[in-house]
């Protein structure tokens, strides 16, 4: 597991810049990030070096943010790698709320941050077919 | 710590109070028909003398008294002494048109700072308190009338005015204030800016808050109360009447308390002008009888309550009158439905939002529309936007259910709908600018 931070950000230019930017000024480093939006708002999902030091950085800013509990999975970087995992998924009835894309990447893995309806069964599922998944910690994640 | 400022008044029987008013109200109406030309003039376009006025069971045969009068008899028309006996003016704002001119003698600013101590006792408030006056000082009538009341209870009076909020926070730690007088929207954005800073109940010493010049609701009031860990009690007034301490909340926090051996008070229907029984709502009518220089008599408030005789829990016998619902003028009328910006909060309010919200109103092709923009916070922030559309759905419902008909939800960040320091600007209706 690894905790994500979740911020609210609405519909208006230069508002993910001067997030990033606040986030930057707390010397934290980014290491994946997604964003979900529709007309009006949006959620910036992201994985950040130290979650605290973020949260108050954001907090200062007024943002609204939460951290939630994601899975990053180790894909093997070959073709089909990640329709494998999201086959096994669907075939097992684990439903994806959202899923991204981490920046940088392991030997041969590359690595999918995953929010599920069902987290146990998940890794069950991956560990029973020889998936891996990564730990907030091996990530460098505070 | 004394109940009650002035016992003789406030818990006086009902055929003391009413023979008393009967004795002023008769004064009153000689006098302004001796010295205001309006008045008379009024008076006897109606067919009324002062003989037809024996007792407070005859005002309803007086004229009507409204806002325009003021308007047409600015500055100094209603005025009812010579300006050399007048030592103070205050004026409303005039967002709504021309502004007004009220006047005090010596005597008007007296009963005045009485009113207002009632309403700081009735708070639990004593000469043992800090008052910390954030209502602006100046033409409005907040900060020098709680002003009057705190000194006249012999409080320690902290006049601070409104604005800069941090500097609130400073002085609300550092002098130890007990009690908060300020608009209930400014009340709640001190609460949140302390919130921000990391601070509790606990960092400060507050126990109760006067709050009024605004419309405001019971959610409003649990969540101020929750935030400052404090009893937030009502208080009604109006400059055209003398200012904040024209009523007031007791600890029952039900309704408030008229100063009706000063102000009398009643309902009438806004459409006719009859006069309504104890129980029905109606627009409030207020008539001074005891204040020398600016006595208006019958004033249309345009503000919707209740008023109900009795005796209260707390002892007072005065007559109370339930939280305005809003003030006609603030009443939207939306495809012929009528709205008060007061429902939606509550409606805000109860599912988890805060009081920061606007309300726009905007008409395209002959249809209005109506838009609730407010402001997001953790309690009610999901991180998957499945769920903040629910939130937005949810909220639809229940303001279409409230309304009859469809608004627009929309979710914007913390801080970005403006905070006032004074009177909130609740509802942006551009339908009027169309006019």
């Amino acid at each position: 597991m690894a905790q994500q931070l979740s911020v609210f950000v609405q519909n208006k230019p230069g508002k993910i810049a001067a997030i990033t930017r606040a986030i930057a000024d707390a010397g934290v480093d980014l290491r994946a990030l997604s964003i979900a939006d529709t007309t009006d708002f949006g959620v910036l999902r992201m994985l950040v070096s130290d979650l605290e030091l973020a949260k108050q950085a954001l907090a200062r800013h007024n943002c609204v943010v939460s951290a939630t509990g994601v899975t990053v999975v180790a894909v093997p970087d070959v073709p089909g790698g990640l329709a494998r995992v999201l086959t096994l998924l669907s075939e097992n009835s684990v439903d994806i709320e959202y899923m991204y894309s981490l920046i940088g990447r392991g030997e041969n893995k590359a690595y999918m941050v995953f929010r599920v309806s069902d987290e146990k069964k998940l890794h069950t599922l991956l560990a029973e077919n020889g998936l891996d998944t990564v730990s907030g910690e091996e990530l460098g994640l505070r | 710590m004394p109940k009650y400022y002035q016992p003789e008044m406030e818990t006086a029987p009902r055929a003391l109070m009413r023979a008393l008013q009967s004795e002023r109200l008769v004064k009153t109406v000689r006098r302004v028909w001796e010295n205001v030309p309006f008045y008379k003039a009024r008076m006897e376009e109606a067919g009324v003398t002062p003989d037809d006025i024996r007792s407070v069971d005859d005002l309803y045969k007086l004229p009507f008294t409204c806002k325009q009068d003021l308007r047409d008899t600015y500055p100094y028309g209603l005025f009812a002494v010579p300006l050399k006996d007048v030592v103070r003016l205050h004026a409303s704002s005039g967002t709504t048109g021309k502004q007004i001119v009220v006047g005090y003698t010596r005597e008007d600013l007296d009963l005045w700072a009485d009113c207002a101590a009632r309403a700081l006792t009735a708070a639990g408030g004593s000469d043992e308190d800090i008052v910390h006056i954030s209502y602006g000082y100046g033409l409005f009538t907040g900060g020098l009338g709680l002003d009057g009341g705190a000194m006249r209870l012999g409080a320690t009076t902290v006049p601070v005015s409104s604005g800069n909020t941090q500097r609130q926070i400073t002085i609300l730690r550092d002098f130890g204030s007990t009690i908060l007088c300020c608009t209930p929207s400014y009340a709640l954005h001190i609460a949140e800016v302390l919130r921000d800073e990391g601070l509790t109940p606990a960092d400060i010493s507050l126990k109760a808050g006067i709050f009024g010049a605004e419309p405001w609701t019971e959610e409003m009031r649990a969540q101020i109360e929750q935030m400052l860990g404090i009893k937030a009690y009502d208080i009604y007034g109006l400059t055209e009447i003398t200012g904040p301490g024209v009523a007031f909340e007791c600890s029952e926090q039900s309704g408030m308390h008229v100063n009706e051996d000063h102000f009398l008070v009643e309902v009438v229907n806004p459409d006719t002008g009859e006069p309504l029984p104890d129980g029905e709502q109606g627009e409030l009518v207020f008539s001074c009888i005891t204040k020398q220089a600016f006595p208006i008599l019958r004033y249309r408030t345009h503000d919707i309550g209740v008023i109900r005789h009795g005796k209260c829990a707390c002892g007072r016998t005065l007559v109370k009158m339930t939280k305005p619902r809003g003030r006609t003028d603030d009443m939207l009328i939306i495809r012929g439905v009528n709205v008060f910006p007061s429902q939606i909060e509550s409606v805000l309010l109860q599912l988890g939002y805060t009081a920061n919200y606007q309300i726009l109103v905007d008409r395209a092709n002959n249809f209005d529309s109506i838009d609730v923009n407010v402001e997001m916070n953790p309690g009610i922030f999901s991180d998957t936007v499945r769920g903040l559309v629910q939130k937005e759905r949810e909220l639809e419902e229940a303001l279409k259910s409230l309304l009859g008909i469809s608004a627009k939800v929309h979710l914007l960040e913390p801080n970005s709908i403006e905070r006032s320091t004074g009177k909130a600007v609740r509802v942006i209706d551009k339908r009027k600018l169309l006019d």
